[in-house]
């Protein structure tokens, strides 16, 4: 058994290469690992004091977020709560200020639980995960990521040092909504993000909408695009994107919801993210999260 | 089951380093109150959920049963032992008290300490914003009136 604390991602890599698993703040790992879930790893390695893996950068096609980088930071960061607004929205929801402060979007995402509040936002972003390896690094769709409930395609020895995202080009908005019954410490019943693009005349020029707690993983609606483009957001458009998230969910029945009530109440919140999307993507500015903004979820 | 292997850390608490040896898995919350010996800080849910065993690291809130003891080397440590000055109460501190912010006391730990990270933050919170800075913080007592009211004084007096 051991631990260590790495510095560089080089390190990091080399323990991982060696059979360690990272720990950034422990809160699925350590939580699990209480619970009886899961076992704590035999031999662990820190990531969390990686300088590498706490940055946001925004070169001139996309931003790179760092794994490491924490929720309470995402929702407060003004390039992310201006560009990938629906990122925002979902690490504000997340937990508590205590789980904010020590959960990361790199351990959100590698968790890969189909609850995850940042995966929907980033599937709608287009964005990609970075894994680091000793043999290099590559680059995957985060929908290629996922292979099911706390199952993702990276292999033992990569680590996902970045969540890379397109930057916002035009008239775009995002943003994530869920149903919950409380306001902290909650896991989304069901939740959905929105991407939206608008055309210089106000109609969808591009749309993505993705929905957490409805499948083995998050998942995209697919063929919004022939719904959606050209058209503009009013009731008639709105209630087709519901229609179309219900029919995309596949929805189990658990202590929290039914299936039949999950497929129900994605519908509601896809047509909500994609509302406030919209409105978001003619500049009209909804304070993060949007949950609270708009008095979605627990009262 | 191997052994769990026993690893030395430094944690260093309200100021003071504690050289310890602690198993691998051990939680901060165990090695605060077995090894360091201050039993102020609670452990309620043991899940992180409840926010009685609240510390703060580096200043941010940190469920402290639900994070490993071998990851808090190196950083300041701070429970509820150190919040007061000798006998000067810290101003959450006082101000829970005189606004009859605690019954049974057990969530009390873990109200200031959040109280404490939220008024670092932000001086001026709202009582909205009181109420999302004590979001992961449990009360059974059905005190949260008086304690959102404690914050709230702290912040009239500045």
């Amino acid at each position: 058994m051991s631990f260590t604390i790495a510095t560089t991602i080089d390190e990091a890599v080399a323990a991982l290469a060696a059979g360690a698993r990272p720990i950034a703040g422990g809160s699925d790992l350590v939580v699990g690992a209480r619970h009886g879930k899961v076992p704590l790893p035999d031999d662990m390695v820190a990531i969390d004091r990686i300088p590498e893996l706490s940055t946001i950068d925004r070169a001139a096609d996309e931003t790179a977020i760092g794994a490491a980088v924490n929720h309470a930071r995402l929702m407060t960061d003004p390039r992310i709560v201006e560009e990938f607004t629906a990122v925002a929205d979902a690490a504000a929801l997340v937990g508590s200020p205590a789980t904010r402060n020590v959960g990361t979007i790199g351990g959100n995402v590698m968790n890969a639980s189909p609850a995850m509040d940042t995966g929907a936002p980033l599937v709608v972003l287009g964005a990609s995960a970075v894994l680091r390896s000793s043999a290099g690094e590559r680059r995957l769709p985060v929908e290629e990521l996922w292979a099911g409930p706390g199952a993702t395609t990276a292999t033992p020895d990569e680590l996902c040092v970045a969540l890379a995202v397109p930057n916002a080009a035009g008239r775009h908005g995002s943003a994530y909504v869920r149903l919950e019954y409380r306001r902290a410490m909650e896991i989304a019943v069901v939740g959905a993000a929105a991407s939206v693009t608008l055309a210089a005349d106000g109609t969808v020029a591009a749309a993505r909408v993705a929905l957490a707690a409805v499948a083995p993983t998050i998942i995209e609606v697919t063929g919004l695009g022939e719904l959606l483009e050209g058209q503009t957001l009013n009731e008639a458009t709105l209630d087709a994107v519901a229609e179309a998230a219900s029919a995309r969910s596949q929805p189990i029945s658990d202590l929290r919801a039914s299936d039949h009530y999950r497929r129900h109440t994605v519908g509601v919140m896809a047509r909500r993210a994609v509302e406030a999307a919209g409105r978001r993507a003619t500049g009209e500015q909804i304070a993060v999260p949007v949950n609270r903004a708009l008095g979605i979820g627990a009262a | 089951m191997k052994p769990e292997s026993i690893v030395p850390v430094t944690l260093r608490v309200n100021g003071i380093e504690y050289s310890l040896a602690v198993g691998q898995g051990r939680n901060l919350l165990g090695a605060i109150r077995n090894e360091v010996g201050l039993t102020g800080t609670k452990e309620g849910c043991d899940d992180c959920e409840c926010g009685a065993c609240m510390v703060l690291l580096d200043g941010q809130p940190v469920n402290s049963c639900s994070y490993l003891a071998v990851q808090a080397e190196g950083r300041e440590i701070t429970t509820v032992e150190g919040l007061a000055h000798g006998r000067d109460l810290s101003p959450i501190q006082a101000a829970i008290l005189e606004a009859g912010g605690v019954q049974c006391g057990f969530c009390t730990p873990g109200m200031l300490m959040s109280a404490t990270a939220l008024l670092d933050r932000n001086p001026t919170p709202s009582r909205e914003e009181i109420k999302v800075g004590l979001g992961g913080n449990l009360c059974r007592c059905t005190g949260y009136g008086r304690i959102l009211d404690a914050v709230e004084q702290v912040v009239s007096i500045g």
